[in-house]
């Protein structure tokens, strides 16, 4: 292996061309003759929805998939990859959305992962810390190089994702959807990397849905729709209007409303503790109270115990002590079932582990809990099919899900309707409590707005609504107050419109504000 | 009661587990190879059965040991391979691709034997002696190949996150044939093993489950060789104080006593079952896109 050379970009790109590209896969036309191209020194933003083929043009270009049409150039010459190895030799690196990290593994050893060693067959782990050190002081990327993957937070193994690709040489980097999984000032951190990274020469994709970061960060910006083209454009010149329309083929209204009519207290949570599932205390004394009409938007981290405390509301975890109320009924250590009977409705976090099973039809997955009630049974014991169909047919309509027929495993529907069909099984039980976990996560922005919507009307027929969720603008347009949740408890709850969005990124990063 | 304590019997036992435990060990260590990357090949078993059929063939008509020895290695790859085709290419269920190979080398070993020696030969094998030596090798260098080499670590990584491997250009198709082929190898070795220098001769069904409890000591083991070791020397010594007990005619039933290694299996496996370092891809197929 050579010495490196003190800068950290081995073999230096100027432009990265991508013509024409087309990729299909079965029954789905994922590219269609995209162009797009990134020059040394900028951002490029790749805009779109989910399933509008972002990632698929990136993996193109980092070999993970190969163009069925279409060519990419590299400095003006044609290059072909046939798999990330030959992506990485010639200086393009990639940070997927999901880590690609092993987690038992120290950030060293994930970092020389399928390079050469200096020494043969045998590991040199103690050079490759000392290049890591030296890189992460260049570019302050703070990780610790013999920490294992598993005690790091988020952050740090974002960090250490863009030091393996900065380890490699990369010369050009593709980040996809980066900020997903971070915290307001973690992202403001990220975007100064960023900047340092494009000074220094690096030319950078951001792959993203969230307006308002591609706004701040982008040079250019291009938006996918549907596996097409929809335009590249300054970013100066992008407003959130024009690439709303961009994204959606049409203009989306903003949300509207009406004012907050709460009633009695439906929901009362009072000092309530429960274990996570490592066997920690998840939940650390949590009060929250939620009236009829009103809609509390729970903001957090991931991993503050939201999804613990959405499992005690819903009977699915055990609570250690305090109370669960629902109108005035004491619902804290009873089965699962009594919630329901109580009027509670859940749409889980995840919606395909919890929320619905995969490989059942659309039809069955509604009747994942009402396949025992009279209605639709004859004599309690028989499932009356008629019933079934006519009322899975209701919902499919009145919630506009896209799907070929009832009978469609719910797994081949797109995330969006999925989420649509859960939440139509939820409310059509006509709850008076609706805990939504996450509604939105992954759901493009026409089935998100449809989403937001049926949630405020929801919320016009007096139910109490809790609504956890770590999109800030979700929580931000939906919610009546804002509570923050920071290691297990309530660090703060804010009225609507009273606190800005960086005093609730401190709270969620654990600093308490003086609303609280 | 009293003679089974006595200074010769307890020396006997010792060395006869040091030398009983070498097919486990071959055959185990094998096996956590195939397991780090993330395949579960139960078909151990039926490795070890051609690999003892084709060494003993081969050292019996050649008159050569070491050609012997040879030939159960490429035996086990050639099933290694079968295996890794089968598991890996064609991403079948592994736990059932694995009772088929082992279904598949025990019919065969049988067939084989039957058609080409036909009755119960012995041949002069290696002297027991050469065997422990020859089995201290595969713990220290099994342990060096994963933790100290960049095949270990890229093994590592194939079976805990192969999205991962494979994002930074690891192949794990390669990674994975590599390690199930070299875990057959061994378990090719470990038959042999039996067939040359323990027993010195081969009949049908040879191995008598040795390859499934080999299977059971790498969980046992927690995937690591010297957790592996110590379960091959605790079972190995079950099994020698088991024949010996036999043999003194302690007024325990010969039937009870043989059952004793797979009895204490079920425990072994009952009281360490510790799922905290296996391999995260353990018996999952990969397959590039799919998350």
């Amino acid at each position: 292996m050579p010495s490196t050379p003190p800068s950290t970009i081995q073999r230096r790109i100027t432009s990265v061309e991508m013509c024409d590209i087309v990729k299909r896969f079965p029954g789905v036309l994922a590219n269609d003759r995209v162009c797009f191209d990134v020059r040394a020194g900028e951002v490029h933003a790749l805009l779109g929805e989910n399933g509008a083929g972002k990632s698929t043009l990136m993996r193109q270009l980092y070999g993970m998939y190969q163009p069925d049409a279409g060519e990419i150039l590299i400095d003006g010459q044609r290059v072909e990859f046939h798999s990330p190895a030959d992506a990485i030799r010639s200086g393009i690196g990639m940070i997927h959305q999901h880590f690609m990290l092993v987690p038992t593994l120290t950030v060293a050893e994930n970092i020389a992962l399928g390079l050469p060693s200096s020494r043969g067959p045998v590991l040199d782990l103690d050079k490759v810390s000392a290049r890591v050190q030296e890189l992460s002081a260049a570019y302050r990327l703070k990780v610790e190089s013999d920490a294992y993957v598993w005690q790091l937070s988020v952050g740090e193994q974002q960090r250490v994702e863009i030091l393996k690709a900065l380890y490699r040489g990369a010369s050009f980097i593709i980040l996809d959807e980066p900020t997903a999984v971070l915290t307001p000032q973690e992202v403001d951190d990220l975007f100064a990397t960023l900047k340092h990274m494009v000074s220094e020469g690096h030319g950078l994709v951001f792959i993203s849905h969230k307006l308002n970061e591609v706004m701040a960060i982008s040079d250019r910006v291009t938006v996918l729709r549907d596996g097409c083209m929809a335009g590249t454009i300054p970013g100066r010149e992008a407003t959130r209007d024009i690439l709303v329309s961009m994204m959606v083929g049409r203009e989306v209204k903003p949300l509207a409303p009406q004012p907050l009519q709460a009633g009695a207290a439906r929901l009362k949570i009072e000092g309530l503790r429960a274990q996570g599932d490592r066997g920690t205390e998840a939940l650390r004394g949590v009060d929250i109270e939620v009236h009829a009409g009103e809609i509390v938007g729970l903001a957090g981290v991931s991993g503050n115990g939201q999804r613990e405390l959405a499992q005690c509301l819903a009977g699915l975890r055990k609570v250690t002590t305090g109370t669960i109320t629902i109108d005035g009924k004491d619902l804290t250590h009873t089965e699962l079932k009594a919630h329901i009977e109580a009027g509670l409705a859940y749409v889980p976090e995840e919606r395909m582990r919890d929320g619905a099973i995969r490989d059942f039809s659309v039809e069955e997955n509604v009747f994942l809990h009402d396949h025992a009630a009279p209605a639709y049974t004859h004599a309690g014991i028989f499932l009356d099919f008629r019933k079934m169909a006519a009322h899975a047919t209701d919902l499919v309509k009145q919630f506009s899900v896209k799907t070929p027929s009832l009978d469609t495993p719910i797994k081949n529907l797109s995330g969006g309707n999925i989420q649509k069909l859960i939440l139509a099984r939820e409310l059509s039980r006509k709850p008076k409590i609706l805990i939504a976990a996450q509604p939105t996560r992954g759901v493009d922005i026409g089935a998100s707005e449809y989403i937001h919507q049926r949630l405020l009307e929801q919320r016009a027929t007096g139910t109490a609504i809790l609504l956890i969720s770590e999109d800030l603008d979700e929580i931000r347009s939906l919610s009546d107050r804002i509570a923050v949740i920071y290691e297990g408890h309530i660090i703060g709850i804010v009225q609507r419109g009273e606190a800005t969005v960086e005093e609730i990124g401190l709270m969620m990063a654990g600093v308490s504000a003086t609303h609280g | 009661m009293s003679e089974i304590f006595s200074v010769t019997v307890l020396v006997g036992i010792l060395a006869s587990a040091i030398r009983l435990a070498t097919p486990y060990l071959y055959a185990a260590i094998g096996e956590s190879f195939a397991q780090t990357s993330g395949v579960v090949n139960l078909g151990v078993e039926g490795i070890m059965l051609v690999g003892a059929f084709a060494g003993f063939y081969v050292a019996l008509f050649t008159g050569n040991l070491w050609l012997g020895l040879l030939a159960a290695v490429i035996a086990g790859i050639l099933m290694g391979l079968l295996m890794s085709f089968i598991s890996v290419t064609l991403r079948a269920e592994q736990g059932i691709s694995g009772i088929g190979l082992f279904m598949f080398g025990l019919g065969l070993s049988s067939l084989l034997f039957k058609t080409t020696i036909g009755t119960v030969k012995t041949i002069v094998g290696f002297p027991p002696l050469k065997i422990p030596v020859l089995g201290d090798i595969p713990i220290p260098l099994a342990w060096w190949l994963l933790d100290k080499t960049t095949l270990g670590l890229k093994t590592k990584a194939v079976g805990q996150n192969p999205a991962a491997a494979d994002s930074l250009g690891v192949s794990v198709l390669r990674n994975r044939y590599f390690n199930v082929c070299l875990g057959a190898a061994l378990a090719g070795v470990a038959g042999a093993s039996l067939s040359l220098s323990l027993v010195n001769l081969f009949q049908e069904n040879l191995t008598a489950g040795m390859g499934f409890i080999a299977v059971a000591l790498v969980y046992f083991g927690g995937w690591r060789p010297l957790g592996i070791l110590a379960g091959a020397l605790l079972f190995s010594t079950v099994n020698a104080i088991q024949l010996w007990v036999q043999v003194l005619g302690i007024g325990i039933p010969a039937d009870i006593a043989v059952m004793l290694p797979y009895l204490l299996t079920i425990v072994a496996l009952a009281v360490t079952a510790n799922r905290a370092r296996q391999p995260a891809a353990l018996n999952k197929p990969f397959e590039r896109g799919e998350n």
